[in-house]
């Protein structure tokens, strides 16, 4: 069983989940999509240790070797997301029986379930396999099983900003299915092995390179790195806190992954970053992320929408070290990739506490929260604190990476523009403290703290965000060995 | 001149794409839209379509000749493309249902599938 882990990681809950659609009651529908999730995590971390020990493990589906099968590869990267996906989803799941049976009507919950379980399957698949056209067919799993799953947030303008998402991913993903194909039209191979290999050879043909553009544009769409962003902020204010929750996490890391995979393992640093100078385009979109989408995010007055913004600027931040092509950079994605996962995790998922409550998440809504639900609002300053990147916290680990790598190339502007981020976070997680702690709680209506299976969940990730921010060392290694994998190529 | 003829499955994509690409993003209505978004995937596949074609290559099963031994240096046409498209087309119906029902139930909540119409809607609640 063990040697077939990679295959199972996939298939497990791809076979869970229409049996989750099947047995049709919210009850034992979400107890199918907590087993997968529980497996994934299971799976991912066994192999993870297993990269760590033996390197990269090559997996042939159906025992078709590699040119013509099907390859599942895993190295340190892509063990990494996966268990991050992995963890996400183990801890999104608990969470989400309760805020969604307040959120969704009952008799669609065995669906979001079965959506959840496939938009999973979806992102697991895209971070362990290594064939191009198979992360095509992965990415288009998650992203409809997405598209769905927003479509079930209460008010109707969730249906619009699905709507607007099915219409820009699936553009994406047309745009990275061309550069697929031009890859392969050139080489004769889509396993990413092959494509490192062979691609050099042809590298002078102008087909690439249309290739190569085709691809940074479909996949940035994906990520939402500015200013391409604009599906983003809609669909994480609309849809359930749940899904926010989850796909905050996961969705828009696993394509910083893609964006890594592709741009240093297939094209290779060279190409990338010196023939097409991908640090050109990169890097000044990343700036004016953090920049604008954090002032953008300063005037919210729906907490959901603030941090969708704020998310869009920390995207940039990963795209920022991404951009730099140093180790010590592309750590510093990585790092910020897993950090950032924990932190808007439980920031989101805080906000699900204040939803489930007092049914909005209106920042004048909240006056004196601070009081009525301390605990909920005690993990949203302290989650907060990791955004704002305060030490002891991961956020601080990540921003400490990135201003090492800004440093390391005599760049100081670029690391004024991560401090300056920095101080914009603290003024709109300030604003939203301010109205819960020093605002005045109306004393017509009773609030109650969140249940308690809201808070577990929420504070996980506090406590975690806390946890690998006191001790990063071990994150931190991973992300190194991953970052020196990926841009030392292939062996 | 004959270059030009001889890739003309090419410019009939190029064209497809751009037209099924200016719509998605010109048109208000979200059905057209889902339409332009259609048109743009299928000129995808008909792209990959034409990457499998060999001159002069036959379909790719294998030649036997009278007394059933194979015919060697007969030149087959790459299957590969077309049944990496069969996949392609089920995600694209997939999208196009999912688009549809999205649409469908817009139109319930909002009672127009006009963009312009919603944007407005949603700016007077």
């Amino acid at each position: 069983m063990s040697e077939n882990l990679p295959a199972l990681l996939i298939v497990v809950p791809l076979m869970l989940a229409p049996v989750a659609a099947l047995v049709g009651r919210a009850g034992a529908s979400w107890a199918v999509a907590t087993a997968a999730c529980w497996w994934a995590l299971y799976a991912s971390l066994a192999l993870l240790l297993r990269v760590w020990d033996e390197g990269v493990i090559r997996y042939a589906l159906g025992g078709w070797p590699a040119p013509y099968g099907i390859e599942y590869r895993i190295d340190l990267a892509s063990a990494f997301v996966a268990l991050i996906v992995a963890v996400i989803g183990a801890i999104a799941i608990p969470y989400a029986r309760t805020s969604i049976a307040r959120e969704v009507a009952e008799d669609r919950a065995p669906l979001f379930y079965t959506a959840f379980i496939l938009s999973l399957t979806g992102l697991l698949g895209i971070s362990i396999t290594g064939d191009v056209f198979n992360v095509f067919v992965f990415l288009e799993i998650s992203s409809l099983s997405a598209y769905s799953m927003i479509a079930l947030g209460q008010d109707r303008r969730a249906l619009t900003a699905a709507y607007q998402y099915l219409i820009m991913g699936s553009t994406g993903a047309t745009f990275i299915v061309i550069g697929i194909g031009l890859m392969y039209v050139m080489t004769g191979t889509l396993n990413m092995v092959d494509l490192a290999e062979r691609l050099p050879q042809v590298a002078d043909n102008r087909t690439i390179p249309v290739a190569f553009t085709f691809l940074t544009v479909g996949i940035t769409l994906k990520l939402a790195l500015f200013p391409l962003h604009l599906w983003l902020p809609n669909a994480y204010t609309f849809a359930p806190s749940a899904v926010t929750a989850f796909m905050a996490s996961t969705a828009t890391k696993v394509s910083v992954y893609l964006l890594l995979r592709f741009f240093f393992t297939i094209f290779g640093f060279q190409f990338s970053f010196e023939r097409m100078q991908l640090d050109m385009v990169l890097m000044p979109l990343a700036l004016v992320a953090i920049l604008a989408m954090s002032l953008v995010a300063i005037y919210q007055a729906n907490v959901k929408r603030l941090l969708a913004f704020s998310s869009v600027a920390q995207i940039g931040y990963m795209v920022l070290g991404i951009s730099f092509g140093s180790v010590l950079g592309v750590t510093a994605g990585i790092l910020h990739l897993f950090n950032h996962a924990l932190m808007k995790g439980a920031l989101f998922m805080a906000m699900g506490c204040v939803m489930y409550r007092i049914g909005s998440v209106r920042i004048e809504k909240m006056a004196g929260l601070g009081k009525a639900m301390p605990w909920t609002m005690a993990a949203f300053v302290l989650a907060g604190l990791s955004l704002i990147g305060v030490p002891l916290t991961v956020g601080f680990v990540s921003k400490w990476y990135l201003v090492q790598a800004a440093l390391e190339r005599d760049q100081w502007a670029v690391a004024g523009v991560v401090m300056v981020g920095s101080l914009m976070a603290l003024v709109y997680i300030w604003k939203v403290v301010e109205v819960a702690y020093f605002g005045e709680l109306d004393p017509d209506h009773e609030i109650q703290e969140a249940p308690l299976s809201l808070l577990v969940p929420t504070w996980v990730l506090v406590i975690a965000s806390f946890w690998f921010g006191i001790d990063a060392t071990g994150t931190a290694e991973v992300a190194t060995a991953a970052a020196e994998s990926l841009l030392r190529g292939l062996p | 001149m004959s270059d030009a003829l001889g890739h003309f499955n090419y410019w009939a994509v190029v064209v497809l794409m751009m037209v099924g690409f200016y719509t998605l993003i010109a048109r208000g209505n979200l059905v057209k839209k889902l339409i332009g978004l259609n048109i743009f995937q299928t000129s995808v596949i008909m792209m990959y379509v034409s990457f499998g074609k060999i001159t002069g290559g036959t379909a790719p099963i294998l030649v036997e000749g009278d007394h059933g031994e194979a015919v060697e240096h007969v030149v087959y046409s790459n299957p590969i493309p077309h049944v990496l498209m069969l996949t392609a087309i089920v995600v694209g119906v997939a999208t196009l249902a999912l688009g549809l029902s999205l649409v469908v139930r817009i139109k319930e909540a909002y009672g127009t599938i006009d963009e312009d119409e919603i944007t407005a809607k949603d700016n007077a609640q």
